[in-house]
């Protein structure tokens, strides 16, 4: 196990330690206070522990390590993530996996506003709550949600599907509530599977998705305005 | 970008590390806001009398020669100084501008001091020796100018009137028309900031009666644009996020104090943070914590 102390070395100095450990090297992050940008652009197969509360974009632009928080974190936890996953134990504040490719980022506890913001891939799993404004133009990929959603979500959603256990405090422009098919069943039962977060009873989410009105112009609509 | 950063102290045994305390937390935001900074530091020590935050007009002005034309008491800090005063805050500043029209009020109030100018946090605290100072409450904040200029008088906090003190983390995009209906009322402004649009619609809302919530929730209604708010009295500290909530906010709270962050990073380092309730205030709640 590799130690590395936030107290002693800089943001830089930690991703380039990290991006020069072998894959299967497990590495602990102490004292991240806050620190932003910790764990990001890494390509290797490596587990990082980040003990304690970080900041923004913690895992952003991966592509492979496993990273676990063991706290709260910032703004735009896995941003871009592309493969591997997040594990956040507390709370995620706002866009949470914006425009992630791919991997799995799960949060334990609730995520904030803008959850999932042009996702594109990605799988964000969230055991808690997700705030207003999630999945806005989300356009691919999968949104699980333990809890409720805030208003206008899904609003101009694309492709992605989003699946909440809870209420919906209100559906965004274009977005829709569809019926859950056996696949949909399949794939959240394989997401609790995934993450342990199986409070949430997967024949019994709501599918949220694009009701595909938004995709073309309407040339006789304009006349209406 | 910019900085904000509040300390609300509830337990008196933390008073003199206020300075110190709050100093650490604008620090910590400095890169959200490099080109100037300011705080606001709260204690009892003016005993009901009234403070003045006045800013020399040029080096080596004479403050002592002021104190005793005013029969105030002078406490100079750099080349600044806080003038202490029995006398009616109207009538002081009118006897204040008759003899030394030169001299700026930053801020004046039974228990506000206000500094602030351009540059980084660090300078600013240095220079008016904030970390030795104790008190109950500080209000921080550092500035990336969007809107208007980067010079002193268009740094943050704004304190328009006696114990108000007002920050801003974004930009009002309708603060013109705002501020021709303030100017209708007779409202003066001192600079063409945003800022200081929102803090003068607070205060005048609050000299009409409002408590500092109503003033707030007025503030949400007629301004439309980007911003997370930390506004204070002398008794009152209050977080406010517009709808879309694009500029963060972090708020712990413990038994012994409330503070407010733009980031986690700025609480980290508070005591007992470990153990505090720490949550993000949502778009459109009005946090209002009082003494």
């Amino acid at each position: 196990m590799v130690t590395l102390s936030c107290a002693e070395l800089s943001t830089r100095e930690i991703n380039q330690e990290l991006r020069a450990l072998p894959d299967g090297s497990e590495v602990l992050i102490t004292e991240p206070r806050g620190r932003h940008s910790l764990a990001v652009g890494l390509n290797n197969r490596i587990r990082i522990t980040i003990d304690g509360n970080a900041g923004y974009y913690i895992g952003g632009l991966c592509d492979g390590p496993d990273v676990i928080v063991n706290g709260f974190v910032g703004w735009g936890v896995g941003e871009n993530l592309m493969a591997g996953t997040i594990r956040v134990r507390g709370n995620a504040s706002e866009s949470a996996g914006a425009s992630a490719h791919g991997g799995l980022i799960a949060i334990e506890g609730d995520a904030s506003l803008r959850t999932g913001i042009s996702l594109k891939g990605g799988t964000i799993v969230v055991a808690g709550n997700v705030g207003a404004m999630s999945g806005f133009m989300a356009q691919a990929g999968t949104m699980l949600v333990g809890g409720n959603a805030g208003e206008a979500l899904g609003d101009s959603l694309y492709e992605a599907v989003i699946y909440v256990a809870g209420r919906v405090g209100a559906l965004g422009s274009d977005a829709r509530v569809e019926e859950l098919t056996a696949s949909d069943v399949l794939r959240v039962k394989e997401l609790v599977e995934a993450t342990g977060f199986d409070h949430i009873e997967p024949e019994n989410v709501k599918r949220v998705a694009s009701a595909k009105q938004l995709y073309n112009f309407d040339a006789v609509k304009a006349h209406s305005y | 970008m910019c900085g904000i950063i509040g300390l609300h102290l509830r337990d008196e045994s933390l008073e003199d590390q206020l300075g110190h305390l709050a100093a650490d937390m604008l620090e910590a935001m400095t890169d959200r806001g490099p080109d100037s900074s300011g705080i606001a530091i709260y204690d009892s020590e003016g005993q009901g009398r009234i403070k003045y935050s006045l800013r020399a007009p040029a080096v080596g002005f004479d403050w002592a020669a002021l104190g005793d034309r005013l029969s105030a008491e002078v406490r100079q800090i750099g080349q600044d100084a806080v003038l202490v005063s029995a006398d009616g805050s109207v009538d002081f500043l009118s006897a204040l501008g008759a003899v030394a029209p030169d001299v700026t009020v930053v801020s004046w109030g039974e228990a506000l001091e206000v500094f602030k100018d351009v540059g980084s946090p660090a300078e600013i605290c240095d220079r008016y020796q904030i970390r030795f100072r104790s008190g109950y409450q500080a209000i921080g904040h550092t500035r990336m100018a969007t809107e208007s200029a980067v010079t002193t008088e268009h740094s943050h906090p704004f304190s328009p009137v006696a114990d108000l003190c007002f920050v801003h983390n974004g930009s009002f995009s309708n603060y013109f028309s705002v501020r021709r209906d303030l100017e209708g009322e007779g409202v003066v402004f001192e600079t063409d900031n945003d800022t200081e649009v929102g803090a003068r619609l607070v205060a005048l809302e609050m000299a009409r009666g409002a408590d500092l919530g109503d003033a707030l929730a007025v503030l949400m209604k007629k301004m439309d644009g980007f911003y997370t708010l930390l506004v204070s009295t002398r008794d009152q500290f209050a977080v406010v996020r517009d709808p879309f909530s694009c500029k963060p906010a972090v708020v712990a709270e413990t038994p012994q104090y409330v503070a407010m962050a733009s980031e986690y990073r700025a609480l980290a380092g508070l005591p007992g943070i470990d153990e505090a309730d720490v949550f993000e205030p949502m778009p459109q709640e009005i946090h209002l914590w009082s003494r």
